[in-house]
């Protein structure tokens, strides 16, 4: 532990990657091979369940340390970090203490945490704490607490263990495996143990089966002019959807697996998302986004008819919470019980239906990343759409017959000029989706956000979104954040006018925004908060009404559980209207209006020729 | 709860005003009589008719404000007849020349206010253990030679004024010598690869604190310009600092690659860096104590090292005092006054200009532009030594 702790550390003060890397590569040298097991799978994002709740947690904190629960409170309020606070408060341990490697620390105290009761958890942290000293704390809690992340992307981590193959020392022979690889291998849940993490440096799988799961390609935000990208016509082009990203899988074994783009295993709680695996051959791995659909024009028998209902409506289905004690569908080999998401959810509250005919939950398929159990990455994009829509067309032929088609391919926007895909673009909010993708044609399908370059596949995935809603609204409350914003009043609660009660004008909280200032103008903010505090109700501050913001978002919903009773989706501010007075800050009914708009939405332009309002939205 | 109206000292918009002896503590806008704890620019203001304060004070003030500056020193525990109150001045600790205030009303002004005592802390630096020379000395170091200033001497008192920068149980200081160590280590190991190692702290206390603990075999060592005048007096006054060299564009060549450069937070990212060519940043504060404040700095490490009281430091403190009537200002006032008063002391906030904008913030980043480049270099910028606004 204090060798990983140590490199945790080492990672975290350091901003340069030569040292970063330096410091991973000694680590996966050096530590013993069950310990680095889990070092890596911790480092990589391997997910694990929460061992203890923050309350157990502060309340054991409070215990240990005698001081009370508002002194707790405060002293996270400076510190911005929970796992941080309570290892700085507690006492160092008192006499020497024995070292405890990395994998006792999961198996002696972190798996029995998970599965203690409350009130064991309290009985066993003071013996823990007293065993460890503040630096190995810290990261003891951000693991207990789910909480884990490391300043190493994990790129980085693969490449550190790619050349510590390279060098062959610790298995007696210099394996050279590429990061690609590498990385699809310690993606996602798997068992770390000493013989898989030697067999990862000898160039095998961690597991007999892997997560399946590859790392997600993602899209660079176009901002300029899209004719800065060149040629229309070397683009595939498509709308850039409001739903879930992720993977579908279907394993050699014929097993299917869903996971989410947060790398979360979600197969439960979207079983028509599975539905649409059953329809892949085995071996088969696509990408692409899990909405709600509506499609009444023939009952879902075609791929490209209909149109995306709010990402709303899919929210519910994401915060369920999952029964406890439900045992979960399917045993997923290679996957924790422990760690893994297979006790997330249970079928029993996932599977409840959509109770709209011609509506239902679809998986709107993108791009093919395994084909025939082969790593089709390094495919041109072109070639891999062909193969998708292959893919896509012998699902619904298995499928035909059934009532609904769960599994649809995205259909491609045709456009001749940017100046037409920009008109399409514009009519993006309309149509229920963000804006558009632009990927262009030679692409490999690359590892996270690659911008590549034309000779490794002509360049990475442009995302060419809709500009976001804005509204005006004045600083009402603030608190410190969290991370590198603690004690910093960077917090913050904005309101807009309401002048519904005759006569009144009153300010009502709308959005809680966190970031989009520079840190100069946090540091000006954060001063006029400190000195303009008209109340303090804990850490939050009510502040006089003055400063006027510009704030963006991109979805509006109704919601009862704010007094505005509306709610946005990544609200941020965008600009400080230093310009305007708090009086001249938008109304509720201007927000109210928008949501309107919103919700009138019409069913948008995926129609289907019979309809006649589709424009674009065919697969050739 | 506010202390009753007749008190010995009472807050106004210029600061504390002790109307029995006519003068104001600390202010923070110029006056007629000040009495001054400690050269930091957020205890002492340009522009007031007089200063009263320790010897070594007046020295870093006449460096600071110039020559003219009408000071008039008075030697540690001393008394000092003004008006209707006897004060006199005892080490804190904090910076060279820091004092604690003490106040005891005679004749008809002991009358009015009782006989109580009072004692205003300043900015100070206590620990349990620590007296004058041993364990921890003036500002932590235990190597005497390393002292830069006379240790915090508790006092007895039935009112006292504390600060509070670090008024919260997470700062909890580790030794200054193992801090320091650290400190030489990240030094001798950016030297063996080349690089330049630039250490960020205030210019007036905290710098001359470091440069007396570093290990000068390891390379050269050169200071911003803006530390010169404060290592001037420090030098003057008996401090044993190695030899330093100025940070010119000549000297930034012996330097580079070798040498560890002492600089105020302000010269951070601006262009006066570029001579080093390749460096290593590192910040020397309290608030390096929580890793949230050293990643929104992007420096690459931070240390902790302090010339305030942690908490064990600040309740230790207080509890040698004996006081029943305990005053706090200058940063984590609320959390310290409420825990003092569930203590069963009788604790009060007294507001200064600088709590809400420095001290409190854990960072202060948001004070009076310390940090921008427009202040880079000025006095203010250079100076400033309260720990809120590293
Ligand atoms: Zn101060
Ligand atoms: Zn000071």
């Amino acid at each position: 532990m204090l060798r990983f702790a140590r490199l945790y550390d080492e990672l975290d003060q350091t901003t340069r990657t030569s040292e970063k890397l330096a410091g991973l590569q000694s680590y996966f040298r050096e530590a013993p091979p069950e310990d680095a097991a889990w070092g890596l799978y911790f480092l990589s994002g391997g997910r694990h369940k929460r061992a203890v709740s923050a309350t157990v947690l502060r309340d054991s904190a409070a215990e240990a340390s005698g001081y009370p629960a508002w002194l707790l409170g405060e002293c996270y309020s400076a510190v911005g970090d929970f796992s941080e606070t309570i290892a700085l408060l507690l006492p160092e341990p008192s006499g020497t203490i024995t070292p405890r490697p990395l994998h006792e620390v999961v198996e002696k105290w972190i798996q029995p945490l998970q599965k203690a009761r409350d009130v064991e958890k309290r009985r066993m942290l003071p013996d823990i704490w007293s065993q460890l000293d503040s630096r190995q704390r810290f990261v003891f809690h951000k693991l207990i607490s789910g909480t884990f992340r490391v300043g190493a992307a994990r790129g980085l981590v693969v490449r550190a263990l790619a050349a510590v193959a390279a060098e062959g020392g610790r298995t007696g022979g210099a394996v050279e495996i590429d990061a690609a690889t590498m990385e699809h291998r310690v993606m996602g849940n798997w068992e770390p143990t000493a013989a898989g993490f030697l067999g990862l440096l000898q160039g095998r799988a961690v597991a007999e089966e892997g997560s399946g799961l590859y790392p997600f390609c993602l899209a660079n935000q176009l901002n300029g002019p899209p004719e800065t990208l060149g040629n229309v016509a070397d683009y595939l082009i498509e709308h850039k959807w409001d739903g879930i990203r992720a993977q579908l899988i279907r394993r050699p074994s014929a097993e299917i697996l869903v996971w989410s783009r947060g790398e979360e295993l979600v197969t439960d709680r979207f079983p028509e998302a599975a539905a649409a695996g059953a329809m892949l051959e085995s071996g088969t791995v696509l990408d692409g986004e899990i909405l709600i659909w509506e499609d009444t024009s023939r009952v879902g028998q075609a791929a490209d008819t209909g149109s995306p209902r709010p990402f709303a409506e899919l929210q519910t289905r994401i915060n369920r919470k999952p029964v406890p004690g439900t045992p979960s569908r399917k045993k997923n080999n290679g996957q924790l019980g422990l760690f893994g998401a297979s006790d997330l959810a249970a079928p029993s509250a996932a599977a409840t239906p959509i109770p709209f005919p011609g509506r239902g939950l679809v998986f709107m398929a993108y791009d093919v990343i395994e084909h025939a159990g082969g790593d089709v990455r390094p495919l041109p994009m072109s070639r891999r759409r062909e193969l998708l829509e292959e893919i896509v067309r012998g699902a619904a032929a298995r499928a035909a017959g059934s009532t609904w088609l769960p599994l649809r391919i995205s259909p491609l926007v045709h456009v001749n000029t940017w100046g037409d895909a920009a008109a399409i673009r514009e009519r993006s909010r309309e149509s229920g989706v963000e804006g558009l993708m632009l990927k262009p044609r030679a692409s490999v399908y690359g590892v996270g956000r690659a911008r590549g370059s034309k000779d490794a596949g002509g360049g990475g995935w442009w995302k060419w979104k809709i500009d976001p809603y804005s509204v005006d609204a004045v600083l009402m409350y603030a608190q410190p954040g969290t991370g590198k914003r603690a004690g910093i009043y960077s917090d913050q609660t904005f309101g807009v006018w309401d002048e519904s009660a005759p006569g009144a004008r009153e300010l009502v909280p709308f959005a809680k925004a966190y970031s989009g200032l520079t840190d100069e103008e946090l540091r000006e903010v954060d001063a006029y908060v400190r000195r303009n505090t008209l109340e303090k109700s804990g850490p939050v501050r009510m502040v006089k009404p003055e400063l006027v913001f510009e704030i963006a978002f991109e979805g509006i919903q109704v919601s009862t559980r704010h007094r505005s009773g509306i709610a946005v989706r990544f609200p941020r501010i965008k600009a400080w209207r230093r310009d305007k007075k708090a009086r001249d800050a938008d109304t509720l009914e201007t927000v109210r209006a928008l949501l309107h708009a919103s919700l009138a939405r019409s069913s948008g332009v995926f129609r289907t020729a019979e309809t006649g309002t589709g424009t674009e939205g065919h697969t050739p | 709860m506010p202390p009753p109206r007749d008190e010995l000292l009472i807050p106004t918009d210029h600061g504390l005003w002790c109307a029995a002896g006519g003068f104001h503590i600390d202010p923070w806008k110029p006056v007629d009589r000040a009495v001054v704890t400690h050269a930091h620019s957020d205890h002492a203001v340009a522009g007031c008719g007089s200063y009263l304060c320790s010897p070594e004070t007046a020295e870093l003030l006449k460096a600071k404000f110039g020559p003219q500056t009408p000071v008039q020193p008075l030697q540690y525990s001393t008394p000092l007849a003004i008006g209707g109150v006897s004060l006199s001045l005892h080490p804190a600790g904090h910076i060279l020349g820091s004092a604690q205030i003490r106040l005891q009303p005679t004749g008809a002004a002991a009358h009015a206010h009782g006989h109580a005592v009072w004692v205003v802390s300043g900015d100070y630096m206590a620990r349990q253990g620590g007296g004058r020379g041993g364990g921890v000395g003036c500002a932590g170091a235990s190597d005497e030679h390393a002292q830069t200033c006379r240790a915090f001497e508790p006092l007895r008192c039935e009112v006292f004024i504390t600060e509070s920068t670090f008024g919260l149980p997470i700062y909890r200081w580790r030794s200054h010598d193992e801090v320091m160590r650290d400190v030489n280590r990240w030094w001798t190991t950016n030297r063996a690869e080349g690089i330049t190692s630039l250490l960020f702290g205030w210019a007036l206390g905290k710098s001359q604190r470091i440069l007396a603990s570093l290990d000068d075999s390891i390379g050269p060592i050169a200071v911003h310009g803006a530390l010169e005048r404060f290592n001037e007096v420090y030098t003057r006054l008996g401090a044993k600092l190695p030899s330093i060299l100025r940070s010119t564009s000549e000297q930034a060549k012996s330097l580079r690659g070798s040498g560890i450069v002492l600089a105020p937070p302000s010269a951070d990212r601006s262009p006066w860096m570029r001579r080093f060519g390749d460096v290593s940043t590192a910040y020397a504060t309290g608030w390096m104590q929580i890793r949230g404040t050293r990643r929104r700095r992007s420096a690459q490490r931070g240390f902790p090292l302090s010339d305030h009281s942690d908490w064990e430091g600040l309740l230790w403190a207080i509890e040698q005092t004996g006081a029943s009537r305990v005053g706090v200002t200058h940063g984590y006032t609320e959390p310290l006054a409420r825990w003092l008063r569930e203590k069963g002391l009788e604790s009060w906030i007294i507001p200064t200009r600088w709590e809400g904008e420095i001290a409190e913030t854990g960072q202060g980043s948001s004070s009076a532009g310390e940090e921008s480049p427009v202040a880079a270099g000025t006095e203010r910028a250079a100076d400033n030594g309260h720990e809120g606004s590293a």
